[in-house]
């Protein structure tokens, strides 16, 4: 009777028909075509330099028949902030999600960025000023887990679009090349204070392929949404999925789960090797030929990609713990991690991140052992506890979904404090994205993405009142001028009345 | 057929523990639901009832006590749309006993508490958070079975089982026209008149059904005999519709047969709330769901519950955020979605009758629950605060007078892994 509207359920369904359906497809090396101009772009400003950046110098003119060769970004973004006057926002207890609650202080948004922040501010002549009444600010709100754009609502099939379910190995994918910018999930997890997306491949594969990192913004474009010199990430996903999806032609057991992510990692390292010395070179000879699945691969091996990965149980986190340390890449996050508190202490050791929910659990084998108090009992352990969604509806609520975990840790004796719990949406998973300079904390000098709440977020009874993202005031709940709506939502969904949402 | 469901309508009522134990809850502010709130006042209970409720009640010699200054009293919740006790584990097909294969996408006869699992390790997280009371709903096909209302106390299913059956559950969207079930909406309309029709003929003629002179009829004997309490409107018709046209065909179907309608999902109820009071018909829905996640679902808003009330319509708050678990695993999460309600445009006091009295007097069984007030089974909550709130914890939890809190399974993991065990050290 409830219905499954899940993306998870979608997803499922998505890859099981997908699984089923399709024969032994192998992955096919995307030859060079012919007449491509050689990626001549430069690496995005932030970019960390990268080998496959390297052999592509910045400025070469065109040269038409040349062959491609490996390049950081050839789908840049096109991203630009909006030029606002600057804001004041005073009379607001600010959670900077770097140290204690500033109560009664005020914030300045200038030029894009946080460019004041405290107890008092000195606002520009020129400032716009929005008296807080007493509200919250915070950061704007970060998961480290979404579909949005790659199963968009509506949920029909000719818009699912998250699990290339042809292989177990799709390195080659990414999921920016799936994301439709007209989702009308994506103004529903801005007016839910959120403000940057990694929108990741479904788990049908042991390596999914790219995620994207998106600002929650009206674009016509996925370039548009594009988080300027964002990493890429790589998703994995271990256990019930992939054997589900592969039963037929493999894996179908936890043990060919594995031996497939090492396979792939085994033509990784060789790809990476023959690639490294051409470029190492002095390039007279034909560079080795272009893989894309091995080309991301090669990429996290040299830690240009982070590694998202997809586990539930403690006993498969452990052994995706060793594969990493077999081919020498990192995980930067577990991803569902029901089972994280039960290994606390082995990601805190290797710095890797818990992308986890507050309560979901016990819907599959692998999912029985989710605890409420996941999030805080990571958080003692030192791990960078983040609250993640993986879904439409829980990522417009990701403080509340924190508050019933921060419930829970207080009932087992451990109080995380609203100052230290606001990092598990804001600045723990900034880092998880790499992002941590850029974005997730209220500090001077960071993206002035900020939110104004009707009152303490942690509340039940609280809603996003505006959102800022660089500056720019991107929603107002007040305002149905100042509440993006898509395209597709003209004629099929009633508009919001003034002071109403959807 | 009909016997043995009022039989065991009749032993749930009657299996109420018969332990002579008097509890006062004393000081707390008490919601009844069913009266205005009341400050610094006592609820007593024996023998699983309650016998007292007010602000100048004697508490007995001998009487458990529980001070509740400070606290807020209510009646246990009730999630009126659950799969507890029928899906333990949603990924595990051997769990699941929630749809019946029936004939054709049509399963009435199928009495969905037969399969009822009364050791289901889902029990104690809802009741923890102060659900007391569930609807457990069949799924599947165009006419999925009968529900039952169950209280979460321990014992048998004939124990548990409040009220059965409490709906009959159908759907007025196409289930998607693969195989036997209706390929579009009109049909789904067709099906259901030829089907609700011929329940009217077979019940005219019974003899000549069963002597095998009367025509060929749409359904089995099975189901035109569990449809027949339907037409007699002694059980409500449970209607899964979201997009407002199909609200308006189900408010025309009962209408044409006369059978009680009960809106259960309602996405675009708001659009049609006038209609839906005319007709004094009661709606489950949420209030976390505003995603137009089907074309049936486009005009989803959270202000549904809000403006359903606005417009007298009764309102029962079942979890529908779509997280996939709010029927089983997070039973307990009703009380946040009355709290979201409430963010939304409900009043407070709605919110709760909600998820108390208002579920109860849908499917029967508000003269046992749903309110503190004399006589009721006591399903009493103690909070330690405002009961929407995240922050809050049900503090004691009573259903028919037993206090029913006990660590639930990941409670225990909790509790193993807030210190590792000496053996678990090594990684």
């Amino acid at each position: 009777m409830p219905t499954a509207r899940s993306p998870l359920a979608l997803a499922a369904l998505a890859a099981a028909l997908a699984g089923c359906a399709r024969s032994r497809a192998a992955t096919t090396p995307v030859p060079a075509p012919a007449g491509q101009p050689p990626a001549g772009q430069p690496a995005a400003a932030g970019q960390p330099a990268s080998a496959a950046a390297a052999g592509t110098p910045a400025g070469r003119p065109s040269l038409a028949g040349a062959l491609s060769t490996p390049n950081a970004d050839p789908f840049p973004s096109t991203y630009q902030p909006v030029t606002t006057r600057p804001t004041v926002i005073r009379n607001v207890v600010l959670l900077t999600a770097t140290g204690p609650a500033i109560r009664n202080g005020a914030i300045l948004l200038r030029d894009g960025k946080i460019a004041a922040v405290g107890q008092t501010v000195d606002a520009p002549a020129d400032a716009l000023v929005v008296d807080g009444g007493g509200r919250y600010v915070t950061p704007g709100i970060v998961d480290t887990h979404s579909h949005l754009g790659v199963y968009p609502a509506p949920g029909v099939q000719a818009l699912s679009d998250g699990n290339e379910a042809t292989n177990p190995v799709t390195a080659h994918v990414w999921a920016e090349h799936s994301v439709w910018p007209q989702d009308p999930q994506f103004p529903r997890n801005l007016a839910g204070g959120v403000t940057t997306l990694q929108v990741l491949p479904g788990s049908a594969n042991l390596i999914g392929g790219r995620s994207a990192v998106l600002k929650v913004v009206p674009s016509r474009t996925v370039q548009g949404m594009k988080f300027p010199g964002a990493r890429y990430g790589l998703k994995m996903a271990c256990g019930e999925n992939p054997k589900r999806v592969y039963a037929s032609r493999g894996p179908s057991t936890r043990m060919g789960n594995v031996a497939g992510y090492r396979a792939a990692w085994i033509q990784a390292e060789g790809y990476r090797r023959r690639w490294d010395a051409w470029l190492g070179g002095n390039r007279q000879a034909d560079p080795p030929t272009r893989d894309l699945g091995l080309e991301t691969l090669a990429e996290v091996l040299r830690g240009n990609i982070f590694v998202h990965n997809h586990c539930y149980r403690a006993d498969e986190m452990a052994q995706m713990v060793d594969v990493a340390r077999e081919f020498g890449y990192r995980i930067r996050s577990f991803h569902h991690g029901v089972e994280a508190y039960k290994i606390a202490d082995l990601m805190a050791r290797d710095s890797i991140s818990g992308s986890v929910w507050s309560d979901w659990g016990g819907f599959k084998l692998e999912a029985l052992d989710g605890v409420k108090a996941n999030l805080p009992m990571l958080h003692r352990a030192g791990v960078r506890a983040i609250t993640h969604s993986d879904d439409p509806s829980g990522s417009q609520r990701l403080l509340q979904e924190s508050a019933k975990a921060m419930a829970a840790g207080r009932q087992i004796g451990i109080d995380v404090p609203e100052h230290e719990a606001i990092r598990w949406v804001t600045l723990n998973a900034a880092w998880a994205l790499g992002l941590d300079d850029r974005i997730g904390s209220l500090e001077v000098g960071k993206n002035a993405d900020v939110v104004l709440w009707s009152g303490n977020p942690f509340s039940v009874y609280t809603r996003a009142d505006r959102v800022w993202i660089d500056g720019h005031l991107y929603y107002d709940r007040s305002d149905p001028r100042e509440q993006w709506r898509t395209d597709f939502e003209l004629g099929f969904v009633p508009a919001p009345a003034a002071g109403g949402t959807r | 057929m009909r016997a043995p469901l009022t039989t065991l309508a009749l032993l749930g009522a009657l299996a109420l523990p018969a332990r002579a134990q008097t509890v006062a809850i004393v000081g707390g502010t008490v919601h009844p639901v069913s009266g205005p709130k009341l400050e610094n006042a006592t609820v007593l209970i024996r023998d699983g009832r309650i016998v007292a409720v007010g602000q100048n009640v004697q508490v007995p010699a001998g009487a458990q006590r529980i001070d509740a200054a400070g606290k807020w009293v209510t009646p246990g919740f009730i999630n009126a749309a659950t799969t507890l006790g029928v899906v333990e584990i949603g990924g595990a097909p051997e769990t699941r006993d929630v749809s019946a294969r029936g004939r054709d996408a049509v399963a009435a006869a199928f009495t969905v508490w037969d399969g009822f699992n009364p050791a289901s390790v889902l029990f104690a997280p809802a009741r923890n958070d102060g659900v007391t009371t569930v609807g457990v709903v069949p799924a599947g096909g165009l006419i999925a079975g009968q529900s039952a209302m169950v209280d979460l106390v321990d014992g048998t299913a004939t124990d548990m089982v409040r009220r059965a059956p409490v709906a009959m559950v159908a759907t007025m969207t196409a289930p998607g026209g693969q195989g036997n079930v209706p390929a579009s909406r009109g049909e789904v309309q067709v099906r259901l008149r030829e089907i609700l029709t011929d329940v009217r003929a077979y019940q005219r003629n019974r003899a000549a059904y069963d002597r095998n002179e009367s025509r060929e009829l749409a359904v089995s004997r099975a189901d035109l005999e569990a449809l027949i309490p339907v037409l007699a409107g002694r059980v409500p018709m449970l209607v899964e519709a979201d997009r407002a046209s199909d609200i308006d065909a189900a408010l025309r179907l009962s209408r044409e047969f006369g059978f009680r309608l009960v809106i259960v999902g309602g996405a675009e109820a708001w659009q049609v709330a006038d209609r839906l009071k005319a007709a004094n018909v009661p709606v489950l829905t949420g209030a976390m769901n505003n995603i137009p996640a089907s074309f049936s679902t486009l005009g989803a808003r959270q202000e549904n519950v809000g403006l359903l009330r606005r417009a007298g319509v009764a309102v029962a708050i079942i979890g529908n955020a779509g997280g996939g678990d709010e029927a089983s695993f997070n039973v307990r999460n009703v009380r946040f979605e009355a709290g979201n309600a409430v963010a939304y445009g409900a009043s407070w006091d709605d919110a709760l009758r909600a998820v108390t009295l208002t579920p109860a007097e849908v499917f029967g069984v508000a003269d046992r629950v749903g309110s503190l007030a004399v006589g009721k089974d006591a399903n009493v909550v103690v909070w330690s605060g405002d009961p929407f709130e995240f922050a809050t914890q049900a503090e004691h939890v009573f259903i028919r007078g037993r206090s029913v809190k006990a660590p639930s399974r990941q409670d225990q993991l909790m509790e193993r892994y807030k210190t590792l065990p000496p053996s678990y050290r090594q990684p």
